[in-house]
Parts: structure tokens; sequence; C-alpha cells
């Protein structure tokens, strides 16, 4: 019994880690992702920005110029100020790239609705290029290859 | 004409509201049963075009739809001076049954979604006797706040592309986009605070909770439908509402979300056409003195 259980709890562990990395792997792709779509990158294009994006334990430090990520790297950086931060679970992370996603993972509203996510700081930049977040937000929905359990 | 004209007929009716006269713009087509569409907050009678347009319905029913004043072709009314807009339980219900008076309905089906669908609790709890049937579309006693409102209406952010992208979110992912732009294309049309205005209703004055539980639905069936991707009024929200009043008919609409009837109108019609040919059938029945 006992190493029956040692068993699922590894495999628990090891669905939760292989999660956290694809989602990790999943932010690290959106700037490059957001490259190629030239029209999001213009309905963000009065904005200059440094925000906390990402999973909640391990979020990345953005650098957003003229819609354009030009630094997404680990935080935190050394005494870097960040004016807002949208922070969800990895797993809320997995539900929202997926294509459809499930009702009530389906918007960034509807994870910080349900807990799942953190809105913090200032959030004028948030909110006055609301879909432009959304959007960037989404951009791996197609990719992501990783189901919820 | 070689163009395809579409049936639906806009005109104006002048109403008295809180005594003052107000140019109501409401749009219609087909004959029968009148059935009266409220749209959501911060947006306009388009959202039921799909609607006014169905021949089917048509036959049975005079579908209607107005602007309410602020919204769309209703122009703000002409005393008004600038000072912040402000929907309450009572401005609107007067302001639905002003409207069935003036055009002389018989005993309307009032069918509101969002904004529309809480009303129409209401219209349920003070004045079931005036109606044929009630239809609550996302709709439910009360609802938890998911943002803060004072974002919708400040010099420092576009309030269109705001409005619209916190809706956004509440389409269901499988709407079509051409319609789900479409939708959203009105929240960017809104004009300064009467999406934030609605909202007073829905948020403050509007909470019905305590007060469902007297809905006779014998006097007047009520019918609510939900989006199962409408996490503002979720279908829990409907679903306990319901569990008050005893007779209400819930139905939770898959694949859909806040906005059912513009987001996705053919997903829409497989949920709404039993309801409305239900509301024929009971209607034939009264008529014929089997129900009465």
């Amino acid at each position: 019994m006992e190493r029956a259980s040692g068993h699922t709890s590894d495999r628990m562990t090891s669905f939760s880690d292989s999660t956290d990395d694809a989602v990790t792997t999943a932010f690290a792709d959106i700037p490059a992702r957001l490259e190629q779509t030239p029209a999001l990158i213009a309905s963000g294009r009065f904005l200059d920005c440094e925000c906390l994006l990402g999973p909640t334990g391990h979020p990345f430090h953005a650098s957003i110029r003229a819609g354009r990520i030009v630094a997404l790297v680990p935080a935190p950086v050394l005494m870097r100020s960040w004016r807002f931060s949208y922070r969800a679970q990895p797993a809320a992370w997995a539900e929202y790239w997926q294509a459809p996603p499930r009702a009530g993972w389906h918007d960034l509203l509807a994870l910080t609705k349900r807990g799942e996510a953190s809105l913090e700081g200032d959030l004028h930049p948030f909110m006055s290029n609301l879909q432009y977040f959304k959007d960037v937000l989404a951009l791996p929905r197609n990719y992501f290859a990783i189901v919820p359990s | 004409m070689s163009g395809h004209v579409e049936p639906i007929l806009g005109r104006y009716v002048h109403v008295e509201i809180g005594g003052e006269t107000h140019r109501i713009y409401f749009e219609e087509n087909g004959a029968g049963i009148p059935l009266v569409c409220l749209h959501t907050a911060g947006s306009d009678g388009r959202q039921w075009r799909h609607l006014l347009t169905d021949a089917e319905f048509a036959e049975n029913f005079r579908i209607i739809a107005f602007d309410l004043p602020w919204h769309g072709k209703s122009n703000p009314p002409a005393g008004w001076s600038g000072e912040e807009y402000q929907l309450t339980t009572a401005r609107y219900t007067e302001t639905i049954r002003a409207f069935c008076k003036a055009l002389t309905l018989d005993r309307p089906v009032v069918m509101g979604c969002s904004i529309g669908g809480r009303i129409v609790l209401n219209l349920a709890i003070d004045h079931a006797a005036e109606f044929r049937a009630l239809i609550g579309l996302e709709a439910a006693d009360f609802q938890a706040p998911w943002y803060d409102t004072t974002w919708l209406n400040r010099p420092d952010v576009h309030g269109g592309e705001v409005c619209a992208a916190l809706v956004s979110g509440l389409i269901a992912p499988q709407s079509p986009q051409a319609a789900r732009t479409e939708t959203l294309w009105a929240y960017k049309q809104g004009g300064p605070g009467v999406f934030k205005g609605d909202l007073y209703f829905y948020r403050v004055d509007g909470d019905l909770r305590g007060r469902v539980e007297t809905i006779d639905t014998k006097v007047c069936p009520l019918f609510l439908l939900t989006g199962e991707y409408d996490f503002s009024c979720t279908p829990e929200d409907t679903r306990r509402t319901a569990a008050a009043i005893g007779g209400a008919s819930v139905t939770i609409m898959e694949q859909l979300g806040h906005f059912p009837m513009s987001e996705n109108p053919e997903q829409f019609r497989r949920y709404i056409s039993p309801v409305l040919g239900e509301i024929l059938k009971q209607s034939m029945q009264t008529k014929q003195g089997v129900n009465v």
C-alpha cells in the first residue's frame, strides 16, 4: 500500500512539474509569438510598461515598449520596479490555454474571480490596454500541449 | 430595389417616463403575440437583429426591440443637463411598462438579457399579471461583482475600448468571430458613463435576493436561460435564483456566454425556439378556453 501510494504521489508531482515547466516554456515563447502578430503589437502601440506576468510562484518581469515585449526575464530582477502584476496558478494557465478553454477558465478576469489569479499594483496600464493583455496572454493557446487532469 | 432588404421596421414612439417625454427608438417584425426584447447594459436593441429577422418566429410573434434612453438611437431626454446617468429598478420598470402601454401591447412576453434578465425578475415580482410570459437570459437575483465599475468612465481610459474588453471575456470561445466583433462593437459605441450607469441598477439598486420567492409562475410563466460561459451571471447564480421560485424553468445553454442572441444566434435559436413554442402553445390554449 505504501509503495502504491508513493507511486501515485510521484506521478502527481511529475504531472505538476511537467505542467509548471510547460507553462514556463510557453511564457518564454510569448515575445516571439507576439512578433508574429503585428496587429496585436499595433493595438498596444501606446503602451510602455514594466509588469510582472506569469505563474504565481515564478513570474516573469516583462518590459513592454510600444506594444512589443522587448525583455522577458524571470523575476525578481534586482531593484527593478513594476507597475502591475497578473499572476495565475500554473494549472490555471494550462486551462486558459486549452482550445477551447473550459467555461470559467476562459478569461483573465474569470480566473481572478474564481481566485486562481491575482491582479495587483497600479492597474491603469492593464485596464487601458485590457484587450491587448488578454490577447497577448492567450497567444500560447493553439500551441500548448498539456491537457489539465 | 435590387438589394436584400431586411423585414425589420424601425420607428420612434414618444413615451412619458418620470414625467418627461422620451423619444424611444424601437424595431419590430412579425405579427401575433407581442414579444418585447431588452438589451444588455451598455448596448442597444441591435443585439436582437437575428431574432427580429427569424421568419419562423415572426409568423406568430410581433418581435419588438427598443433602445433604452441614452442607448442606441434613443437619445437622452431633452431636459437632461449632463448629470450622471444612473438606471434604477423603479426607472427601468417604469420604462418597460410605459413603452408597452405606449404601443398598447396586450399582455406582451418580455425577454431580457443581463440587466434585462434581472428586471424581468422584478416584473415577475411586482407586475406579473401584465405579462403573458417572462424570459430571463443570463438572469439572477444577484451576482458577485468581478471588477470596479469606475474604470468604465474616466478621462484617462478609453471608455469604449475598456467596456468592450471587459465584456469580451463573457462571450463563449466557440462563438463565431463576426458575431463576437459585432457584439463588442455596440460596447465601443456606447455613450460615456452609460454602461456604468446601467450597472448602478445591476450592482447597487437591483439586488432581488429575498424578493424572488414571491414570484408566482402560475400568474405568469417564467423561463430562465443562462450560457455556460457566462462567468458574470453564472449558471449557479441562475440555478440558485430559480430554486427559490416554484415552477421556474431553467436551461443552461452550452457553448454560449452572456450575449446569447448576438454572440451566436444559431446556437441560441436551438434553446429559445422550444421556449417560444411553449409560450405559443399556452397562449393558444388560453385563447381557446382550455387553460383559462
